[in-house]
């Protein structure tokens, strides 16, 4: 199993969601944070002063999947969450360990 | 009695009626500016001091009517004195305001001359104190202790306002000099907008605002959509606090009076907003709501001093040039690393005397000489006296929360409780 980590665009959020549930993943957690890679900030006036806003707002989605869909996600969350324009995000994968369903006590696979 | 004395009686105890009820609108219409500063107030500052100011607010209303009817109102308007500066404080202890009122009897024999209910004239006055007071809540935000600042409402409310009232509408040097302030652009503005200052001097600037270099660090509201409901909750309200100062409305030259004020006040206020957000425009590039919202404050202070004799075209000047001089004090002030979230030294003290100077363009009885010296004794008196009091406060219980608290926040310090509980804070 593995964990799929994308910061997305926050507008994109919809289209992932339904570019992923396309596919059979049937759940997605998601997060709203802040962060720039190689994006910078922007410039802000209040009052007459000047202040740079580093952070941008992104989307952090996280998804479990089986190791067979994970090739497929990852090319979906990257197609439908491209503009072409810089700050389109990242997607990282990691190894899970394990995965529990909390309702009946399913493991591993049959628990993503 | 005959028919036409009867008619007569009937008439006098109408417009006492009327002029009475005039009053107590009015009076509720300023009482609604303790919203407008209350929601200005908390749309400018950051989340996480919201319920303190909001508690500070609310309860220096409340000080104000207690304080002022123990005391204030009658070191301000002490009746038959002869005007020394400070004798009318001689009626501390006697001066409780009692529930005592004109008899009919007595209003008709006066012959109109007796045309209002004294408990009228009191909520009427009792709102205005409290609306000098509050104009120091937003200058001394974010950093303040919160009894410290109750403590010196009470001294501001209950006797450094009155005294400087008393000198001007309570018949004492200022008035017999000539000096002119029809709703208080002096009296009220420039008196809370000297006491502010003073606790600012003492006080410092918030954590953070001020960098090394001379930088200047902005420290965004939390809550524009309430800053701006705030500013249109104060307009609404100025309307009582010019058009109440006409102090009558009934008779065909008294309503028509009111009428010009009210539509005075309206067009300064427009031009104070439009002015100031031009200015905005044309010096960072942006259109900057905060500082349209602090223009249409400046225009109505503006034009408090004089809301009567302009054409309402010099209206809208005369608050356009408040609207200007405010988004340039704003930043001077910064530039003087003098902290104020709102603006609110600007709006009511650099505006205020602005508009005192400017009934002397619309008012043939005007000399500047007058203006002057009631600027000069209202600033004086209130500024000193409040840095007495704040020095004093200083030195004993403290007037400023620990760096800890202020970087957590005083809704915690001061209130023990959040404004919102359920959003993290950003800082």
């Amino acid at each position: 199993m593995k964990m799929i980590t994308a910061i997305i665009k926050p507008f994109k959020l919809d289209d992932v969601r339904q570019a992923v549930a396309d596919i059979g993943i049937q759940g997605i957690t998601v997060t709203e944070v802040k962060g720039f890679g190689r994006q910078r900030g922007h410039t802000e006036l209040y009052r007459g002063a000047e202040y740079v806003v580093d952070f941008l707002p992104k989307a952090k989605i996280e998804l479990a999947v089986a190791d067979e869909l994970l090739e497929q996600v990852v090319e979906a969350i990257a197609n439908t969450a491209r503009t072409g324009k810089i700050g389109d995000g990242k997607i990282f994968v990691t190894d899970l360990l394990e995965a529990v369903r909390i309702r009946t006590g399913e493991t591993g696979a049959e628990a993503v | 009695m005959n028919d036409v004395t009867q008619i007569s009686a009937q008439v006098t105890e109408l417009a006492y009626a009327l002029d009475t009820f005039y009053f107590l609108v009015m009076g509720a219409l300023v009482m609604w500016m303790a919203a407008g500063f209350t929601m200005l107030e908390a749309g400018m500052v950051r989340a996480k001091n919201t319920a303190e100011i909001l508690t500070k607010n609310v309860g220096l209303y409340s000080i104000a009517c207690i304080m002022y009817m123990l005391c204030g109102y009658s070191i301000m308007y002490p009746g038959a004195f002869e005007g020394g500066v400070f004798e009318s404080l001689a009626t501390i202890g006697s001066g409780m305001l009692s529930s005592s009122d004109n008899t009919r009897a007595a209003v008709i024999a006066s012959g109109g001359e007796t045309y209002y209910s004294n408990l009228s004239d009191f909520f009427f006055q009792v709102v205005f104190v409290a609306t000098a007071m509050s104009i120091v809540s937003g200058a001394v935000a974010e950093r303040m202790k919160l009894w410290s600042f109750f403590l010196f409402t009470v001294l501001l409310t209950g006797f450094i306002y009155p005294v400087q009232g008393f000198w001007k509408w309570g018949g004492g040097f200022l008035q017999q000099a000539g000096f002119l302030d029809f709703a208080g652009s002096g009296v009220v503005h420039l008196c809370g907008a000297a006491a502010a200052l003073a606790g600012v001097l003492l006080l410092g600037a918030r954590k953070g605002k001020y960098g090394k270099d001379g930088q200047i660090n902005a420290i965004p509201g939390c809550n524009l959509p309430l800053a701006t409901l705030g500013t249109l909750i104060l307009w609404l309200g100025w309307f009582g606090f010019n058009g109440g100062s006409e102090l009558k409305v009934s008779d065909v030259g008294e309503a028509n009076s009111v009428s010009l004020v009210f539509v005075n006040t309206n067009m300064a206020a427009a031009g104070g907003l439009v002015f100031a957000l031009l200015l905005s425009r044309f010096w960072f590039g942006k259109a900057d709501l905060t500082m349209a919202l602090n223009g249409a404050l400046a225009g109505l202070v503006a034009i408090t001093a004089e809301p009567l004799t302009p054409e309402p075209i010099q209206a809208v000047l005369i608050g356009g040039i408040g609207g200007l001089l405010v988004v340039a004090s704003i930043v001077w002030l910064d530039k003087l690393r003098i902290d104020d979230p709102v603006g609110a030294i600007s709006v009511h003290g650099i505006v205020g005397i602005w508009g005192l100077l400017a009934v002397c363009f619309t008012n043939a009885e005007a000399t500047f000489g007058a203006q002057l010296l009631g600027i000069a004794s209202i600033f004086g008196w209130v500024f000193f006296a409040s840095l007495a009091v704040w020095f004093v406060l200083k030195k004993t219980v403290g007037i400023r929360v620990s760096e800890e608290e202020e970087y957590e926040g005083v809704d915690i310090s001061e209130c023990g409780l959040e404004a919102y509980p359920e959003f993290a804070s950003a800082d």
